[in-house]
């Protein structure tokens, strides 16, 4: 089944969908393998495996610290390939990788892309790759039948976001503001207006990230988009509180499925 | 026929779709700037009167007959308002941003001299100005950062990655993210996304046309060589655009040889055989980076040459065998830069003194019916505590330790 079939079949169960979100060998991987234990018995539907990468442009200060210290740590990508082949062996919900082009690039786009599908990886989501540099990489995504997952941002046109949804697939993934990943987000009259610019520009399913941090969050953005994104908090609630307490905040952030 | 923004294989525009805009819009007003001949005539007034444009070029007859070779020319870029090239392009930037509306400048800075520049141009314009430093810099370049402070602009030390030039690079384009509709970067050098290495050598191609004029001028033709210093490479490919269709005349691009090519610390990208092909920071070029894309640690003396990648107009220069390119070490540098202040009374800032290593090199080995040119891309004393340290000075280190006992007394 393709990523947006599973995506939609999974929406019609619930209210709204949760992808959280990953720093590969940050702390380790064995933390990483606890912390997705827990995400995927407290029901998280997608999750995105960031392969670090030292110059994070996109990122603000936590997953920076995140990915510096994995590869100060020793994590290579051949690391964090056996470990999201391992850990899309063991679980049912899709898997996506996001980087920073240059480790795909490094690697040969197509050889990458190849060993991506031969290990359960769904789709990718390179924010700094836009279609206009990516057609190499669009091209292999379609031949591979994985979901090169576009980006709106609260500055994209409405024509520019239905070009970039014509190079979509699986989902579009919504910038929810200015800025870089990890600080708070105001949910105002203007961040609706562009949720519904971008359900005007696509079909596809609505996954709004960047500072969703809480229940609170998740429940504005129910009825409003189809996946919640919960990047930096996982990160932040780990480094505090340890791998265990990611169970219980998951769990609290849907109040009860639907139907 | 290539991609818009491509020089060969190399350049691009690697960016995340929040600045979409921004960039378009950016490619609107340069295009149309670099249409306007009235814009380009506003240019050349406004280095004329503010800056010290053109920049004179000086015979170092003592030099030459010192290596009994060719005419050592040195272009004068040290002679610019706040002691570097850097001002060309700030201010052109700058006439973009009026043009744009926007009020307020950011700018990544290395040995500091974008980063007064910009600084000084955000003082003349009236812009609010926010300086991206890495912390490492911060320490080696203290006087710029008490320049930038005191012409208004907040300095942030960047305590991420490598704590130098790419870091922040990086943190600057994090500020931009979140501020794009008041705020433009001034990024300092050719490298970045497209449109920027295109822009910023346009600006800088102001030293070449000098050049070229003047060196016809002192020695009735072209010269033979032409060197330049690298780091983003915006000094080289200011005075090459010069001479680039003179196929008689040489090009060499000098890089940080740091502790040498052998030891690994250092950052050449074009000179060693330590880079490869990949994209950061938006562009794709020859980066200094290990078999997974991850970015190595680079060696100067010099915080402006202190950098993993190499504008893509140079790449591509490179790859076609139009430019040369060569390493020095910390070590030559440091004797050629005392060599330049003993013989000429001329104090090259440490990046400029990578070319004058090349220069000296070679100079002997020509007759002195031939010229070469040496660009000057910025002035020493900004580097004081670097050299003074460099050459263990016990009378600088007395008065150092001097201030220190007074400031701690009080």
């Amino acid at each position: 089944m393709q990523l947006v079939e599973q995506l939609r079949a999974a929406r019609t169960k619930k209210d709204i969908l949760l992808m959280t979100h990953l720093v590969l060998g940050y702390p380790s991987f064995a933390v990483n393998r606890e912390v997705i234990r827990q995400m995927v018995a407290n029901g998280v539907d997608v999750i995105e495996l960031q392969i670090p990468f030292s110059e994070p442009m996109a990122d603000g200060p936590m997953i920076i610290k995140a990915n510096q210290e994995s590869i100060a740590n020793g994590t290579k990508v051949a690391d964090c390939l056996a470990f999201a082949a391992e850990m899309a062996a063991q679980y049912d919900i899709p898997f996506l990788f996001m980087t920073y082009y240059n480790i795909l690039f490094k690697y040969g786009v197509e050889d990458f892309l190849r060993k991506a599908k031969e290990i359960g990886i769904r789709g990718f989501i390179v924010p700094d790759l836009p279609p206009e540099e990516g057609e190499e990489y669009l091209r292999l995504a379609g031949e591979f039948d994985l979901a090169p997952i576009q980006i709106f941002a609260p500055t994209s046109t409405e024509e520019r976001m239905r070009t970039l949804a014509g190079h979509g697939a699986g989902f579009v993934y919504c910038v929810a503001r200015r800025g870089v990943t990890g600080s708070k987000t105001e949910f105002d009259a203007s961040f609706d207006a562009y949720l519904a610019r971008c359900r005007k520009a696509t079909d596809l399913p609505l996954a709004v990230g960047f500072g969703i941090s809480s229940r609170a969050d998740v429940q504005i953005l129910t009825g409003k988009a189809d996946l919640a994104v919960i990047g930096t908090a996982t990160i932040r609630l780990v480094e505090e509180k340890g791998p265990e307490a990611v169970g219980p905040f998951i769990a609290g952030l849907r109040s009860s499925d639907k139907k | 026929m290539n991609k818009p923004g491509y020089f060969g294989q190399w350049g691009g525009a690697y960016i995340p779709e929040v600045l979409y805009e921004t960039f378009r819009e950016l490619k609107e007003v340069y295009a149309k700037a670099k249409a306007d001949p009235a814009f380009w005539q506003e240019y050349l007034d406004l280095m004329g009167s503010y800056s010290c444009r053109p920049t004179p070029l000086t015979h170092a007859d003592n030099l030459s007959r010192h290596f009994g070779g060719a005419q050592i020319f040195i272009k004068r870029e040290d002679l610019n308002h706040t002691g570097a090239h850097k001002a060309n392009n700030v201010m052109g930037q700058g006439l973009l941003v009026k043009r744009m509306g926007k009020t307020r400048v950011i700018a990544e800075t290395g040995a500091g001299q974008h980063g007064v520049a910009c600084a000084t141009m955000a003082a003349k314009f009236g812009f609010a100005c926010t300086i991206y430093m890495g912390e490492e810099d911060v320490h080696r370049q203290r006087p710029n950062v008490f320049w930038m402070e005191k012409l208004g602009a907040t300095v942030v030390p960047v305590t991420t990655g490598s704590r130098t030039l790419k870091d922040a690079i990086n943190e600057a384009f994090r500020d931009w993210v979140s501020n794009m509709d008041t705020t433009h970067y001034v990024m300092g050098t050719v490298c970045g996304p497209h449109p920027f290495p295109e822009m910023v050598a346009w600006f800088q191609s102001i030293i070449g046309q000098e050049a070229r004029k003047q060196i016809l001028a002192a020695h009735g033709r072209l010269p033979a060589r032409v060197y330049a210093c690298v780091g983003g490479g915006s000094n080289a490919m200011g005075i090459f655009q010069g001479f680039l269709a003179d196929p008689e005349v040489e090009l060499i691009g000098v890089e940080a040889g740091g502790k040498g090519i052998e030891t690994g610390q250092h950052a050449a990208r074009l000179a060693s055989q330590d880079a490869s092909p990949g994209v950061a920071q938006g562009y794709k070029t020859m980066f200094l980076q290990d078999s997974d894309g991850q970015m190595r640690d680079t060696h100067s003396v010099a915080a402006g040459l202190d950098y993993i990648g190499v504008s893509p107009l140079l790449t591509d220069l490179w790859e076609k065998g139009r430019v040369r390119f060569a390493a020095a070490t910390d070590q030559e540098v440091m004797a050629a830069l005392d060599l330049t202040i003993k013989k000429e009374g001329i104090i090259p800032a440490l990046e400029s003194s990578h070319a004058f290593v090349q220069a000296f090199k070679e100079a002997g080995a020509l007759p002195s019916d031939q010229a070469i040119i040496i660009n000057q891309s910025g002035r020493g004393d900004k580097d004081i505590f670097t050299i003074a340290h460099a050459f263990d000075d016990p009378s600088w280190k007395e008065f150092i330790r001097k201030k220190g006992e007074e400031y701690a007394a009080r």
